[in-house]
C-alpha cells in the first residue's frame, strides 16, 4: 500500500470511529442479529469488505460472483417455473396448460408421495396418499397423459424426484419418443440429488452407494443421449427447510456437489463432460441481504473449486446455474395474505442474487396445495418484478454495496470452514453414515425453534401482531378422493393391456444387469417402454441393492 | 377403560399383549395392584434366559439387538426387549429412541419391545428393570434382552440382572481401554467390537484381549500388540489356530480352571449383519456354562437378593423422606446442627431410633 | 406423579420430520417420556407401538394430505386393541374442516403449523391431569 493509501485508510477509520461515537450516544434499540445469529453492524463501509482492492469483478467473468452471464437478465430473463402437480395426470395436464397460457415459461412437476417413494398408486402403502401432494405417475402411460398436447421439444421440464429419479426420467424420455420428438432436443432437469435426501428430505429408496451409482450412470448416459438435459439439481432448499442456517445450506449443498463431481471423475468421466450439466437449487429465506450474499458466494465458491480442485477447463463447467424457491418454512397459516408479501420480498432477493429460474410459493400453501387464484398471484409476483420494477435491468446491482460484499465474503469463509470440518469427518457420505451432518441441522433447527418461542425471533401474525379474529377463510384446494379411485382404474386398464411377458423379460434383464457394473439407463428405459410400472422397476433393482434403513439422529 | 386387576390378569394369562403392556406399567410404576400382581406372577418367573446388552452411546447396540432378535425369531423363540435410555437430569423427560432401530420386527407378534427411561433414579432402576423383565418372563417369552446405554454404575447394576452380559464397544467412540470404567471389565461375559469395517476395530479387540490377559496374570513376555483374528472361536472361546502367546496363555489358564469363563472378544459389523451368528453362539455357550457350573443358580439367587435389598432401600427411603413429621423433625434439628452442638451422625442415629414404627409400619 | 408417556409418530410416506422432532424434543424438555417411531410408519406399526409401550398419548405428524385416511385408521386399530383411552393428537398440514371432522371421529385437539410447542405441552398436561384425577 502506498503512503497516500495508508493515510486515506486512517482517515476513513477516524471518520467511522467518530460516526460510531455519535451512533452509540444516540437513542436506539439494541441487538440486531441476522437470521444466522451473527451480529449485524449498523452500517457498513469500505473498511468492512475484505476486498483485495485490486480485483474488479464483472458478471460473466470468473469467479462469477456477480453472475454467470455478462448480459445478465437482458440476455435472458429468469424462467418462471411454478412447481405444480396434484391428483391424476389429466388434472395436472390441465393445470400445466393453464399456467403456460398465463405466461409461465417452464414446467415443473410435483409428484405425489407414493411416486416420490417409488410406490405405484395401487400399492397398499399408497392408500390415502395418491395424488395428495403431487401428481401420481406410476408408468409411461401416466407420463404420456401428463404431457398430452404439450410438445416436449418446445418446453423445458423440471421434475422434482429423487429416490426413483432415473425411472421417472426414463418415463419422460419414452413419452417424448411416443410424441415423435427428437430426444436430443429435450431440455429440463431431474432433481436426482440423493445425498440431500439422506440428510434432510428423507425420500430415499436404495442405500447410499447403489444410489450414487445410478446418479453417475445417468451423468454418463445423458451426456451422450440427452445432451441438453440437466442431470441433477443439487439442492440446498430441503437442507435449509429442515432447519439449517444459510452458511450450512451453502456448505452442505456445495459439499454434495463436490461429492458428485468426485464420483463422476472416479467413474472415468472427464469433468468437463458432465459438469456443465450440473445445476443447483437454493432456498430463498427471509433475511434479504444474507440470501443475496449466499447466492453470490455460492457462484464464487463453485467456480473456484471446479477450476482449482477438479481442473475443469470448460467455462461451462465453472458456472453455477440454479433454480430458486421462496422458503416454504417461512409461510404462516395465520393471516395467510401476509405470505404474499413475504414471497414478494424473497422473490426480489432471488432476482438480485441472479437466479436462472424461480418458483414463488402461494399464500395458502401452509393449509393445502394452491388454488388457481393463489398460484396466479404467485406468478404475477414474478411478472411484476420482471416487468415493472426495473430490477432486472442491471446485473448484480448490489455489487459494491459494502454490506453485501462483506456478507458474501463472510459466508464464503464460513463455508470453507465447514468444508474443512466435513473433510475431517471423512467426507459427505461418512458424514451421513455417522449422522454428523444430520445432527448439525437438527441443532440449528432446535435453536431456531427456541428463538421463536422465546420471542427472540418475530413472526408476524404468529408470535407478534396476532389477531384474534377467526382464521381468515380463503378457498382451499381439495384433492378429491376420487383421484385415487380413478388412478387405480387407469392402472388396471394399463396392466390389462400391456404385454405381460415382455414386462417380465425386461425386468429380469434389468435385475441381472444390476448385479454388474454396466450402465443401467438403457435397461431402465427398455422397461419403461414396455409399460413396466414404477414399483416393478424399483423392486427389480431393490432385490439387488437392498433398501435404505433410516438411522435416526436428533 | 380401566379394567379390574382380575380381568387384567386373566387377559395376561390368555396372552394378550395389551394386558402385558398394562402389567408392565403397573410394575414399573409400583401402581395400585403391584403387590398383588407380582405375587400372582411370581411362580411363573424363571423360564426365560436374560441377555444384557450395554455399551457407550453410538456403539450400535440397538442394531446389534435388532439382528439378535431376528436371529432368535428364526429359531422360533419369542423375544421380549427392554430398552433403557437416560432421563434428562434437568428436565425429567427422556427421548426413547431404541425402538426406531428395531423396525424390522415392529409387527412380529413374537416380539415385544418396551422402552424405559432411567428416571434419574435414587437407586431402584435396576430393580425396576429386573421386575419388568420378570413380567415378560412370566408372560412366556423365551428370551429377554435388556439393552442399556452407557457404562455407568446404574447400567452395570442392570447388567447384573441378566444371565449373560454383552458389552458392545466401537473403535471410534474415543474410548480407549484405559478410559473404560473398571466395572465394565468385570461384568462383561462377552465383548463385542462393532463397526468392524472401521479403522481401529482390530486394534481395539487386541487391546481388550491384552487387558483380559493381564487380568488373568498371563503376561510375561506378551508382545505389545498383535493383530487378532477372533472369528471362528472354538468352544473354549479361543481361536483354533491361534499361535498368539496371549491366546495360548489364556487357553492354558482356562484349562487349569474350567469353572472360569473367559470372555471372548468378538467382532461384528452390525450394519452389514456380520458376526451375529457367532455372537449368539457365544451367548448360548455362556448359558450352558452357567448351567453346568452352577453359576446360573447363583446369579439368579443374587438377582433375587438384590431385588429384595433394592426394594428395602426404596421403601426405607420413601417411608422416611416422604413422611411429613420426620421431615419437620429434621428441619427442627438444623439450628442445633448449625450451632455445632450436635453432629450429623448423632442426628441420624436419633432419627433412626425414633423411626422404628415408621419403618416397619408396625405399632405407630 | 409419574412422567407422561407419549408416542411421536410419522405415519405414511411423508419424510419431513423437522416438526415431529421439534415436538419430541419439546415434550422431553417438558418432562415427558417420548418414544419416537421414526419415518414411514403404517397405522399398524403405530398402534402396535402405542399398545406395547402403554403410552398415554399418541402424537401424529402429517404433512402429506393423507390424514383423512391414516388418522382414522390409527383410531380404529387402537379401539380394536381396547385402547381407545389413549389420546390421539397431532398436527401438520390439516385444514380446519378436516380437523373438525377428525375431532368428531375421536381424536383430541389437532394443531396447525406455527402452534407454539408450549401450547401442545399445556394441552397434554391438562388432559393427563384431568384423567388422573378421574381415576383417583
Amino acid at each position: 500500500m502506498t503512503t497516500a493509501e495508508m493515510l486515506e485508510l486512517d482517515r476513513l477509520r477516524e471518520e467511522v470511529a467518530q460516526w460510531r461515537a455519535r451512533f452509540d450516544a444516540s437513542k436506539k434499540r439494541d441487538g440486531y442479529f441476522a437470521n444466522s445469529g451473527d451480529a449485524v453492524h449498523p452500517v457498513y463501509t469500505a473498511l468492512d469488505s475484505a476486498g483485495d482492492g485490486a480485483a474488479l469483478e464483472l458478471p460473466g467473468e470468473f469467479p462469477f460472483t456477480r453472475g454467470i452471464h455478462a448480459t445478465g437478465y437482458r440476455g435472458k430473463l429468469w424462467t418462471m417455473r411454478q412447481f405444480a402437480g396434484f391428483g391424476t395426470a389429466p388434472e395436472t395436464n390441465a393445470r400445466y396448460k393453464y399456467l403456460l397460457s398465463h405466461g409461465q415459461t417452464g414446467l415443473s412437476v410435483a409428484f405425489d408421495f407414493p411416486t416420490l417413494m417409488g410406490y405405484d398408486s395401487d400399492h397398499p402403502r399408497s392408500e390415502g396418499e395418491v395424488g395428495k401432494c403431487g401428481v401420481a405417475i406410476s408408468s409411461l402411460a401416466d407420463m404420456e397423459t401428463l404431457f398430452d398436447g404439450i410438445p416436449l421439444d418446445k418446453v423445458s421440464t423440471s421434475m422434482t424426484i429423487n429416490g426413483p429419479a432415473v425411472i421417472l426420467f426414463a418415463f419422460y424420455v419414452a413419452a417424448a419418443e411416443k410424441q415423435g420428438v427428437d430426444t436430443k432436443q429435450l431440455r429440463g432437469t431431474i432433481q436426482n440429488d440423493i445425498l440431500k435426501e439422506y440428510m434432510a428430505q428423507h425420500a430415499w429408496v436404495y442405500p447410499i452407494e447403489p444410489a450414487l451409482r445410478l446418479i453417475v450412470d445417468n451423468f454418463e448416459w445423458s451426456a451422450e443421449h440427452i445432451p441438453l438435459w440437466n442431470t441433477i439439481s443439487i439442492s440446498g432448499y430441503h437442507i435449509r427447510e429442515a432447519g439449517a442456517t444459510a452458511a450450512q445450506e451453502l456448505a452442505f449443498t456445495l459439499a454434495d456437489g463436490f461429492t458428485y463431481v468426485e464420483r463422476g471423475i472416479a467413474r472415468g468421466l472427464d469433468v468437463d463432460d458432465f459438469a456443465p450439466r450440473l445445476s443447483f437449487f437454493w432456498d430463498i429465506h427471509n433475511d434479504f441481504f444474507e440470501e443475496i450474499a449466499k447466492l453470490r458466494a455460492a457462484r464464487r465458491i463453485w467456480a473456484r473449486h471446479l477450476k482449482d480442485r477438479f481442473g475443469a477447463k470448460d467455462p461451462r463447467s465453472l458456472i453455477m446455474r440454479f433454480h430458486s424457491q421462496t422458503a416454504g418454512v417461512t409461510l404462516t397459516a395465520q393471516q395467510p395474505m401476509n405470505n404474499v408479501v413475504r414471497v414478494a420480498y424473497q422473490a426480489m432477493a432471488a432476482v438480485l442474487g441472479g437466479t436462472q429460474s424461480l418458483h414463488t410459493n402461494s399464500m395458502d400453501e401452509t393449509l393445502a396445495l394452491p388454488t388457481e387464484q393463489a398460484v396466479q398471484v404467485a406468478l404475477r409476483t414474478q411478472q411484476v418484478l420482471a416487468y415493472e420494477t426495473g430490477v432486472p435491468s442491471v446485473a448484480d446491482p448490489l455489487g459494491g454495496s459494502y454490506y453485501v460484499e462483506a456478507l458474501t465474503d463472510k459466508l464464503e469463509r464460513e463455508a470453507e470452514t465447514l468444508f474443512e470440518q466435513i473433510a475431517e469427518v471423512g467426507g459427505v457420505v461418512r458424514g451421513l453414515e455417522t449422522g454428523w451432518l444430520q445432527r448439525k441441522i437438527a441443532e440449528s433447527s432446535s435453536r431456531q425453534q427456541w428463538e421463536i418461542e422465546q420471542h427472540r425471533r418475530t413472526i408476524v401474525g404468529v408470535n407478534e401482531f396476532v389477531t384474534e379474529e377467526g382464521e381468515l377463510t380463503i378457498p382451499l384446494l381439495k384433492v378429491s378422493a376420487a383421484a385415487e379411485q380413478e388412478q387405480r382404474a387407469r392402472m388396471a386398464t394399463m396392466r390389462a393391456s400391456r404385454d405381460a411377458m415382455l414386462v417380465e423379460s425386461r425386468l429380469e434383464t434389468l435385475r441381472n444387469a444390476s448385479r454388474t457394473d454396466t450402465n443401467l439407463m438403457p435397461y431402465i428405459l427398455d422397461c419403461a417402454r414396455a409399460y413396466c410400472t414404477l414399483y416393478e422397476i424399483r423392486a427389480a433393482m431393490e432385490t439387488v441393492f437392498g433398501a435404505y434403513r433410516e438411522p435416526v439422529f436428533f | 377403560m380401566l379394567q379390574s386387576l382380575e380381568a387384567l390378569i386373566a387377559d395376561f394369562e390368555a396372552g394378550k399383549l395389551a394386558a402385558l403392556a398394562r402389567a408392565v406399567s403397573i410394575v414399573e410404576n409400583h401402581r395400585n395392584g403391584y403387590d398383588e400382581l407380582m405375587t400372582r406372577l411370581h411362580a411363573k418367573i424363571g423360564r426365560a434366559r436374560r441377555l444384557g446388552i450395554t455399551g457407550p452411546p453410538g456403539a450400535g447396540k440397538s442394531t446389534v439387538t435388532n439382528l439378535i432378535v431376528q436371529s432368535l425369531r428364526r429359531e422360533g423363540l419369542r423375544v421380549g426387549v427392554v430398552a433403557v435410555d437416560p432421563t434428562s437430569p434437568f428436565t425429567g423427560g427422556a427421548l426413547l429412541g431404541d425402538r426406531v432401530r428395531m423396525e424390522s420386527v415392529a409387527l412380529d407378534p413374537g416380539v415385544y419391545i418396551r422402552s424405559m427411561a432411567t428416571r434419574g433414579s435414587l437407586g431402584g432402576l435396576s430393580a425396576r428393570t429386573a421386575e419388568v423383565a420378570d413380567v415378560l418372563d412370566a408372560f412366556g417369552f423365551d428370551r429377554i434382552i435388556i439393552e442399556t446405554v452407557g457404562v455407568g454404575q446404574t447400567e452395570l447394576d442392570i447388567a447384573r440382572t441378566a444371565d449373560t452380559t454383552v458389552v458392545v464397544l466401537v473403535p471410534e467412540s474415543g474410548d480407549s481401554i484405559q478410559t473404560l470404567k473398571a466395572g465394565v471389565m468385570e461384568i462383561a461375559d462377552i465383548f463385542v467390537v462393532n463397526k468392524g469395517d472401521r479403522p481401529g476395530a482390530d486394534r481395539l479387540r487386541s487391546d481388550i484381549e491384552l487387558m483380559l490377559g493381564l487380568r488373568r496374570g498371563a503376561t510375561g513376555n506378551v508382545p505389545a500388540h498383535h493383530g487378532v483374528q477372533l472369528t471362528g472361536l472354538n468352544e473354549k472361546g479361543v481361536g483354533p489356530k491361534s499361535a498368539n502367546p496371549m491366546h495360548l496363555a489364556r487357553k492354558a489358564a482356562w484349562m487349569d480352571n474350567p469353572e472360569e469363563w473367559t470372555p471372548p472378544v468378538l467382532g461384528t459389523t452390525a450394519s452389514k449383519g456380520e458376526g451375529i451368528d457367532i455372537l449368539l453362539e457365544a451367548v448360548g455357550r455362556h448359558f450352558r456354562y452357567l448351567e453346568v457350573s452352577g453359576s446360573l443358580k447363583g446369579r439368579r439367587r443374587r438377582r433375587l437378593r438384590n431385588q429384595v435389598t433394592e426394594v428395602v432401600s426404596e421403601r426405607v427411603r420413601s417411608r422416611l423422606w416422604e413422611d411429613a413429621e420426620t421431615n419437620a423433625w429434621l428441619e427442627a434439628q438444623l439450628d442445633r446442627l448449625e450451632l455445632g452442638s450436635v453432629t450429623p451422625f448423632a442426628v441420624a442415629d436419633e432419627l433412626l431410633r425414633r423411626s422404628g414404627p415408621l419403618l416397619t409400619g408396625v405399632g405407630a | 406423579m409419574r412422567p407422561i408417556r407419549v408416542l411421536v409418530a410419522k405415519p405414511g410416506l411423508d419424510g419431513h420430520d423437522r416438526g415431529a422432532k421439534v415436538v419430541a424434543a419439546a415434550l422431553r424438555d417438558a418432562g415427558m417420556e417420548v418414544i419416537y417411531t421414526g419415518l414411514h410408519q403404517t397405522p399398524e406399526m403405530i398402534a402396535t407401538a402405542a399398545v406395547q409401550e402403554d403410552v398415554d398419548v399418541v402424537g401424529l405428524s402429517i404433512l402429506s394430505g393423507a390424514h383423512m385416511t391414516l388418522i382414522p385408521r390409527v383410531l380404529d386399530l387402537l379401539r380394536d386393541d381396547g385402547r381407545e383411552d389413549i389420546l390421539v393428537t397431532g398436527g401438520g398440514i390439516i385444514p380446519r374442516e378436516d380437523m373438525d371432522a377428525l375431532e368428531a371421529r375421536g381424536t383430541g385437539r389437532l394443531f396447525g403449523p406455527g402452534t407454539p410447542t408450549s401450547e401442545l405441552v399445556a394441552y397434554i398436561r391438562a388432559w393427563f391431569d384431568a384423567r388422573e384425577s378421574q381415576i383417583a
